[in-house]
C-alpha cells in the first residue's frame, strides 16, 4: 500500500507550497518603510508637496496598469482612457453639475471608469495578441476624438475650466502648497494598494497568474477565462479613474490629454521601469520617472522625450523586468536570496 | 445639382489621394509585421524621417523635386539596416511587450532629434511648378499633386503586387511569412531577407512621409499622429496582403476624408468606432487570412 506514502509527499508538497506562497505574499517590515518615507515626505518636504501629490497619483495609475498587464498578462496600449473617464467624470461633476463633495465625486469616477472597464473588457478580451491590442489603441483613440467632438462639453483642447473641490470631510481645506492635497492621495493609494494586494494574493490572483502563464492550461481546467480577465480589468479600471478622478481634483484643471494616447504610453513606461507583476515596481517606477521628467524637462522638454526614448531601448535590451528586477538579480549575485 | 456632384467628386478625389499617401506608408507595415511578426511602432517615425530628409534636400540643398523625393526615400531605406541590424534583431523573438516597448522608445527619440533639429512648428516644401496646376481629367479639373500622389500609390502598388506574386523574391518572402522555419528549411536565407524586406518597408514609410508633406503638413508629432491611422489600415487589411493594404486605405481614407469635410468635428470618431466594430467581427481584419 503506498497511500501513507504519497499521504506524506502530498503533505510535504503541501508545505513547500505554503512556504514559496508565504515568502511570495506576506507583507514585509521593509514595506512599511516606504510608506513612512511617503507619510514624511510633506512634513520634511512642504515646498514639494504638490509635485509629490502628482507622484502619487502616477503611482496609482501605474498599480492600475500593473494589476492586468503584470498579473494578468493584457498588453493595452490604451490604459489612459480609464484614467481620462475618471479625470472627466469628477471635473465634470464639479465644472458642470455643481457637485463638489471630494469623496463622492472620487467614488462616482472610480464607478463610471469600472463600468466602462467592464463594458469594454468584456468586448476586447476575448481577443489576444495583436487584435486586443489595436482594439485597446482604437478604444482610446475614440474616447479621444469624442471629448475633441464634444469640445462644448469638455473644453476640448483648451481644457475644462472651473473645477472646484469643497473640503475633504467639509474639515480639511485645500491649500496653495498642496499639503492637504498630497495627505488625500497617498490616503487613497494606500487604500487602493491593500485591495489590489489582496486581489493578488488570492486565489483570484492567482488564476489570473496561471492566464498569464498558460492561457489553454488555464481553460483546460476549467476557468472561466473571459470572466477572470474582464473582472481584473474592470479592477484596473476601477483605480485607474480614482487616479484620474484625483487628478482632476487636484490640479482644478484638465484638457483632452488625459486621454492621450502619450499618457498611455507614460504609464507603460513607469511599469516597465519600476517592474511588472510586483506592485512596488509601479510604485518605485513612478517615483524615478516623474522625479527624471521634472529634472530634465526643466533643461528642455526635448531632452525629456529623448531620455524617454533611450530610457525605454535601454531597458528592454539591458533589464527587462525593471529596476527591482535588476535589484534582485544583483542581490543574488552577491549570495543574497532573491523573491 | 451639377455643384453638388462637383463637389462630391472633388471630396472623392482628395480622399483618393490621401488614401494613397495611407497605403504607401501602411503597406510598409503590414509587409514587416506580417512577415517579422515584430509590432513596429517606429514606423510613423520612418516615415517622418523621409518627410524631414525631403524637407532638407528641397528646401537646404536646392534638389529638384524627384531626385530629392527619391532620395530622401533611399536615404531612409539605407539607414533603416544599421537599425534593423543593431536594435530590431533583438526583439524579434522576444515578446510583444519588449517590442511595443523598444519601437515606442525608438519612435520618442526620433520625435525629439526631430524636434531639436527641426523645430516645433509645421514645415512646407517647394512644389515644382508642373505639380503646381491643375489636370483635366473626364472634363474636370484637379490638383496635379494629388494627381500625382495618386499615380504614386497606383504604381506602388502595381510594383509591389508584381513583385510579391511575380518575383522569385516575393515568393521567398511569401514563404518565409507563411512558415518560417518550412522556408528556411528549403534553403531561404531568412536574416536577409528580413533586412531587406525591413529596408523596403521603412523606404515606403519615407516614401508615404515624404507625400504627405504638403498634403497633410509635417510636424515632429507627425510620427504619433498617422502612427494610429496606419496601424488600423494595417488592422482592417490584414497582415502581409498588399491588396488587403490597398482596399483598407482605400475604404479609411475616403471615409476618413468625407467626414472631414462634411461634418468636421466628428469625424476621426466615426472612425475609430467603425474600426473598432470591423475588428470584433472580424478579428483577423477584412481581407485577412483569418
Amino acid at each position: 500500500m503506498a497511500a501513507p506514502e504519497s499521504t506524506a509527499a502530498a503533505a510535504r508538497a503541501r508545505s513547500v507550497a505554503d512556504a514559496f506562497l508565504r515568502r511570495r505574499d506576506d507583507a514585509r517590515l521593509v514595506e512599511a518603510g516606504f510608506w513612512l518615507v511617503a507619510l514624511a515626505v510633506p512634513i520634511a518636504l512642504p515646498e514639494h508637496a504638490a509635485f509629490g501629490g502628482q507622484v502619487l497619483i502616477m503611482m496609482l495609475f501605474a498599480l492600475s496598469l500593473d494589476f492586468v498587464l503584470g498579473y494578468a498578462g493584457v498588453l493595452t496600449l490604451g490604459h489612459a482612457a480609464y484614467f481620462g473617464v475618471g479625470a472627466y467624470v469628477s471635473g465634470l461633476l464639479s465644472a458642470k453639475l455643481g457637485w463638489h463633495e471630494p469623496l463622492s465625486g472620487l467614488v462616482a469616477a472610480g464607478a463610471v471608469s469600472a463600468a466602462f472597464g467592464a463594458l469594454s473588457g468584456w468586448l476586447l478580451l476575448r481577443y489576444r495578441d495583436l487584435t486586443l491590442l489595436m482594439l485597446t489603441l482604437a478604444v482610446s483613440t475614440t474616447l479621444f476624438e469624442l471629448a475633441n467632438t464634444w469640445s462644448s462639453l469638455t473644453g476640448g483642447y483648451d481644457g475644462l475650466m472651473g473645477i472646484q473641490i469643497a473640503p475633504i470631510f467639509g474639515v480639511f481645506e485645500w491649500d496653495i502648497a498642496g499639503v492637504t492635497g498630497y495627505g488625500y492621495v497617498l490616503a487613497v493609494l494606500l487604500l487602493c494598494f491593500v485591495a489590489l494586494r489582496r486581489f493578488t494574493v488570492s486565489p483570484f490572483g492567482q488564476a489570473l497568474r496561471g492566464i498569464r502563464e498558460n492561457t489553454l492550461r488555464m481553460r483546460a481546467i476549467g476557468a472561466p477565462i473571459l470572466g477572470h480577465l474582464t473582472l481584473a480589468y474592470t479592477i484596473a479600471a476601477a483605480v485607474a479613474g480614482i487616479a484620474g478622478g484625483l487628478f482632476a481634483q487636484t490640479n482644478n484643471f484638465i484638457t483632452m490629454d488625459v486621454l492621450s494616447f502619450e499618457r498611455s504610453a507614460a504609464v507603460l513606461t513607469v511599469l516597465i521601469l519600476g517592474g511588472t507583476g510586483r506592485l512596488y515596481g509601479a510604485l518605485f517606477g513612478a517615483l524615478v520617472y516623474m522625479l527624471a521628467a521634472d529634472w530634465l524637462a526643466k533643461l528642455s522638454p526635448v531632452y525629456w522625450e529623448f531620455g524617454v526614448g533611450l530610457l525605454l531601448v535601454v531597458i528592454v535590451l539591458l533589464c527587462p523586468d525593471g529596476l527591482l528586477g535588476l535589484y534582485d538579480r544583483v542581490r543574488a549575485a552577491f549570495g543574497g536570496r532573491a523573491r | 445639382m451639377e455643384h453638388a456632384v462637383q463637389a462630391a467628386v472633388s471630396i472623392l478625389f482628395d480622399g483618393i489621394a490621401y488614401s494613397m499617401v495611407l497605403f504607401v506608408m501602411a503597406v510598409g507595415l503590414s509587409v514587416t509585421m506580417g512577415l517579422m511578426g515584430v509590432i513596429n511602432l517606429a514606423h510613423g517615425a520612418f516615415a517622418m524621417a523621409g518627410g524631414y530628409l525631403t524637407v532638407t534636400f528641397l528646401g537646404n540643398l536646392g534638389l529638384p523635386f524627384l531626385p530629392g523625393l527619391v532620395l530622401a526615400v533611399l536615404a531612409v531605406g539605407a539607414a533603416s539596416i544599421p537599425i534593423e541590424h543593431t536594435l530590431y534583431v533583438r526583439i524579434y523573438n522576444r515578446p510583444h511587450l519588449d517590442q511595443v516597448l523598444l519601437t515606442i522608445g525608438v519612435t520618442l527619440m526620433a520625435i525629439a532629434v526631430a524636434t531639436y533639429a527641426y523645430g516645433p512648428s509645421p514645415l512646407s516644401i517647394k512644389l515644382p511648378a508642373f505639380l503646381e496646376t491643375q489636370v483635366g481629367v473626364f472634363g474636370r479639373d484637379f490638383p496635379a499633386y494629388r494627381a500625382f500622389i495618386i499615380g504614386v500609390g497606383v504604381l506602388a502598388f502595381l510594383a509591389l503586387w508584381a513583385g510579391f506574386e511575380r518575383t522569385m523574391l516575393g515568393a521567398k518572402i511569401r514563404a518565409a511569412v507563411d512558415n518560417r522555419a518550412m522556408a528556411e528549411a528549403a534553403g531561404v536565407n531568412t536574416t536577409r531577407l528580413f533586412t531587406l524586406t525591413f529596408a523596403l518597408g521603412s523606404a515606403l514609410a519615407a516614401l508615404g512621409g515624404a507625400l504627405a508633406v504638403d498634403l497633410v503638413g509635417l510636424t515632429p508629432r507627425f510620427a504619433l499622429q498617422y502612427l494610429v491611422l496606419v496601424l488600423i489600415v494595417v488592422s482592417i487589411g490584414g497582415f502581409g496582403t498588399i491588396m488587403g493594404a490597398f482596399a483598407a486605405s482605400l475604404m479609411i481614407g475616403v471615409i476618413d476624408n468625407a467626414g472631414r469635410y462634411l461634418y468636421p468635428e466628428g469625424s476621426a470618431f466615426f472612425i475609430y468606432l467603425v474600426v473598432i466594430l470591423v475588428l470584433v467581427v472580424r478579428p483577423g481584419g477584412l481581407f485577412g487570412r483569418a
